[in-house]
C-alpha cells in the first residue's frame, strides 16, 4: 500500500505532469474560490498536505531531501505560502459575500473602529520580535551550516545546484539559454513587478480585499508567482538529482539513471524531417521559420486579441499600455510553452544560431 | 532680511545695484514694476549665479572623484600575473588506450584527452552552457553537466540538455620529444567549421 502511494507520487510529480496539475488545481481554486477557502474544505486540505509529509518522513530518501539544512527552509516556504495564499483569498472571498449583500468590505468596518498604538500594536510586535529571535537561535544551533570541501574549479558537485531562491531560474535554465533564462526572464519579472501599478490603474481592490473585482489581475499574479516561481523552486530543490535528472520524491538519487534527452531545434524538424531538404548552410535561411514563428506570436494575438474579446481593455488602456500588458502576458505564458514544448517534442530551441549566441 | 515681507513701496532704489549681476531678472523687474516680482536682494547672488557657482562646484567634485576613482584602473593591470602555463606536455601518444577517455589532466589541467583510432584530440572539460565542469560517464559513453544536464558524446557534441554548441577542442601537437603538447590559449569550435584545422586533432 504504502508503495504503492509512493509510486503514485513519483508518478505525478514529474515536471510535466505537476506543472499541469499545479495549473489545474490553481485553475480549480481560483474558479471557486469561496467553497474552496471555507474553513471546512481548506482546513482538512491543510490537513491533508501536512499528512503527506508526516508519510514522507517513514520514507528514508524523502525524509533526507526534506531534512537537508538547505531544503528545511523549502518545506517551510511551502506552507508559509499555502496558508497566505489561502488567507488573502479567504479575506477576499468573505468581502466579496458582503459586496454582494450591499455592505461595504470588512476592511472598511475595521478602519473606522480606533485602537492605541501603544500598548497594543506594540505589545503584538514585541511578541513578535521575540518568536523570532528564540527561532533564529533554535535554527542556528538546530540546523548546521552546508559547507562543503574548498571549491575546487575542475570539479561540479554533482548535482551543482544554486541558492534556493534561483533554483526556479536554474529550472528555467534547462529549458532556455543562458542569456534569456539568466538575464532577459528576471529582468522582465523585475520590469514586470515594477509596471504593474501602471498598467492596472483601476482604484477597485485598493485597501480592502477583494478576489471579483481583479478576477484577471489576480489571476495573473497567482499563476505567475505559484507556477513559475515557486513550483520551480521546489522542483529544483526537491526532484532534480545528480547530472541534474528529475527524480521522485521517494526516488533513490541513483547517479547512473539514464534518461534520454535527444534534443532537436526547430530547423532540424522543419528542414530535415518534415520537408527533408536538409539543413540551409546560411544560418538566416535556416532560422527562418523559428523566426517567423516568434515574431508571429509576439505580434499576432495581441493585435487580434485588440479587435476581439480584449476590444474594451485596448480602449481602456490605450495602445502603449496595452502593448506592454501583452508583451509582459505574452513572455510569462511563453515560458511553460517552451518548457512544454521541450517535455511533449524533445525540442531544443525555436531559433538556434550558435554563430551569434542567439538561441531562443 | 524682513524687507520682503513689506508689500515694497518702491522697486527702484533694490534692484539697481545688482542690476549688473543677475541680468534676466532685472529687465523684467525695471521694465514692468507694476507686476508683483520680489525684488532680488543686494547681498544674495541671483538664481543663475548660484546656478553657476553650484555647477563648478558640482563639476570640480565629479573631476576630482573621477580623478580618484582613476586610480582603480591601474588595479586592472597588476604587476604580476599569476596564470599557469597555458601550454602543457601530457605523455606520450602510446600511453592512452584507443577509444577511451583519459581523465588524468582533468584535475591539473582542466582538459579531457581521446584517443581514437586516427589520433587524438584534446577537449575543454568546460560546458558550453554555463561553464560548469561535466563528467565523464563511463557507462553511458557520454559527458554530462551536473548542473542543468547538458550532455555529450564522445566527440564533444551536444546532443542533450541546453547547451548551445559542442565541448571546445584545444590545439594539440607532438613536441620534439615525442610528446603530446596542448595548447588551451587556443580552441577551435566545431559549430564555426574550426575542426577540420589540422591544430585540432593529433594525426597518428
Amino acid at each position: 500500500m504504502a508503495e504503492l502511494i509512493k509510486h503514485f507520487f513519483n508518478q505525478i510529480s514529474s515536471p510535466v505532469m505537476m506543472f499541469t496539475l499545479g495549473t489545474g488545481l490553481l485553475f480549480l481554486f481560483l474558479s471557486f474560490p469561496g467553497q474552496l477557502t471555507a474553513p471546512k474544505v481548506a482546513g482538512p486540505l491543510g490537513i491533508l498536505v501536512v499528512a503527506f509529509f508526516i508519510f514522507g518522513l517513514t520514507d528514508e530518501h524523502f525524509k533526507m531531501i526534506i531534512t537537508t539544512p538547505d531544503n528545511v527552509p523549502i518545506v517551510m516556504m511551502l506552507f508559509i505560502m499555502l496558508y497566505f495564499t489561502w488567507y488573502a483569498m479567504r479575506k477576499a472571498t468573505v468581502n466579496d459575500m458582503r459586496m454582494a449583500e450591499g455592505k461595504g468590505p470588512l476592511e472598511k468596518e475595521e478602519s473606522e473602529q480606533k485602537v492605541l498604538v501603544f500598548p497594543y500594536l506594540i505589545f503584538i510586535e514585541f511578541v513578535v520580535a521575540l518568536f523570532y529571535s528564540i527561532m533564529l537561535v533554535v535554527w542556528s544551533l538546530a540546523l548546521k551550516a552546508p559547507l562543503e570541501d574548498p571549491a575546487n574549479p575542475s570539479i561540479s558537485p554533482n548535482p551543482s545546484k544554486a541558492p534556493w531562491y534561483f533554483l526556479g531560474l536554474q529550472e528555467l535554465l534547462v529549458y532556455f539559454d543562458p542569456w534569456i533564462a539568466g538575464v532577459l526572464l528576471p529582468t522582465l519579472i523585475i520590469i514586470g513587478l515594477c509596471a504593474i501599478p501602471y498598467l492596472d490603474r483601476s482604484p477597485k481592490g485598493s485597501g480592502y480585499y477583494s478576489y471579483q473585482q481583479r478576477r484577471v489581475w489576480i489571476s495573473g499574479f497567482l499563476f505567475c508567482f505559484w507556477m513559475l516561481w515557486i513550483v520551480l523552486i521546489v522542483l529544483g530543490t526537491f526532484l532534480r538529482g545528480p547530472n541534474w535528472n528529475f527524480f521522485g520524491p521517494f526516488e533513490v538519487w541513483n547517479v547512473h539513471k539514464v534518461v534520454p534527452l535527444l534534443n532537436v531545434n526547430l530547423s532540424e524538424f522543419v528542414f530535415i524531417k518534415w520537408l527533408g531538404w536538409g539543413l540551409p548552410s546560411q544560418w538566416y535561411l535556416r532560422e527562418l521559420p523559428g523566426i517567423l514563428l516568434v515574431l508571429a506570436y509576439l505580434l499576432i494575438p495581441p493585435a487580434m486579441a485588440a479587435k476581439t474579446f480584449c476590444k474594451k481593455a485596448f480602449q481602456e488602456m490605450g495602445a502603449v499600455r496595452y502593448a506592454v500588458a501583452a508583451f509582459l502576458l505574452l513572455m510569462v505564458i511563453a515560458v511553460p510553452i517552451k518548457m512544454y514544448l521541450r517535455w511533449a517534442f524533445n525540442l531544443k530551441y525555436l531559433v538556434a544560431i550558435p554563430e551569434f549566441f542567439f538561441n531562443i | 532680511m524682513n524687507e520682503p515681507i513689506a508689500p515694497k513701496p518702491d522697486p527702484s532704489p533694490t534692484p539697481k545695484p545688482s542690476a549688473d549681476a543677475p541680468k534676466p531678472a532685472a529687465p523684467a523687474a525695471t521694465a514692468e514694476p507694476a507686476l508683483k516680482r520680489p525684488a532680488p536682494e543686494i547681498s544674495v547672488p541671483g538664481r543663475r549665479q548660484f546656478l553657476s557657482w553650484f555647477t563648478i562646484a558640482w563639476l570640480t567634485f565629479v573631476a576630482a572623484t573621477a580623478g580618484a576613482l582613476s586610480f582603480v584602473l591601474r588595479f586592472m593591470f597588476p604587476n604580476v600575473l599569476f596564470e599557469p602555463k597555458s601550454t602543457f606536455k601530457v605523455g606520450y601518444p602510446d600511453d592512452y588506450e584507443v577509444g577511451v577517455v583519459d581523465l588524468r589532466w582533468k584535475g591539473k589541467y582542466g582538459v579531457w584527452v581521446v584517443r581514437t583510432v586516427e589520433g587524438i584530440y584534446a577537449l575543454l572539460a568546460v560546458c558550453t552552457h554555463l561553464g560548469c565542469t561535466p563528467n565523464w560517464l563511463e557507462s553511458e559513453q557520454k559527458f554530462k553537466c551536473p548542473c542543468h544536464g547538458s550532455g555529450f558524446y564522445k566527440s564533444g557534441i551536444n546532443f542533450e540538455g541546453p547547451a548551445p554548441r559542442p565541448l571546445e577542442r584545444l590545439k594539440i601537437g607532438l613536441a620534439d620529444d615525442g610528446q603530446i603538447v596542448i595548447d588551451k590559449s587556443k580552441s577551435f569550435h566545431q559549430e564555426k567549421g574550426e575542426l577540420s584545422n589540422s591544430e585540432a586533432f593529433l594525426k597518428l
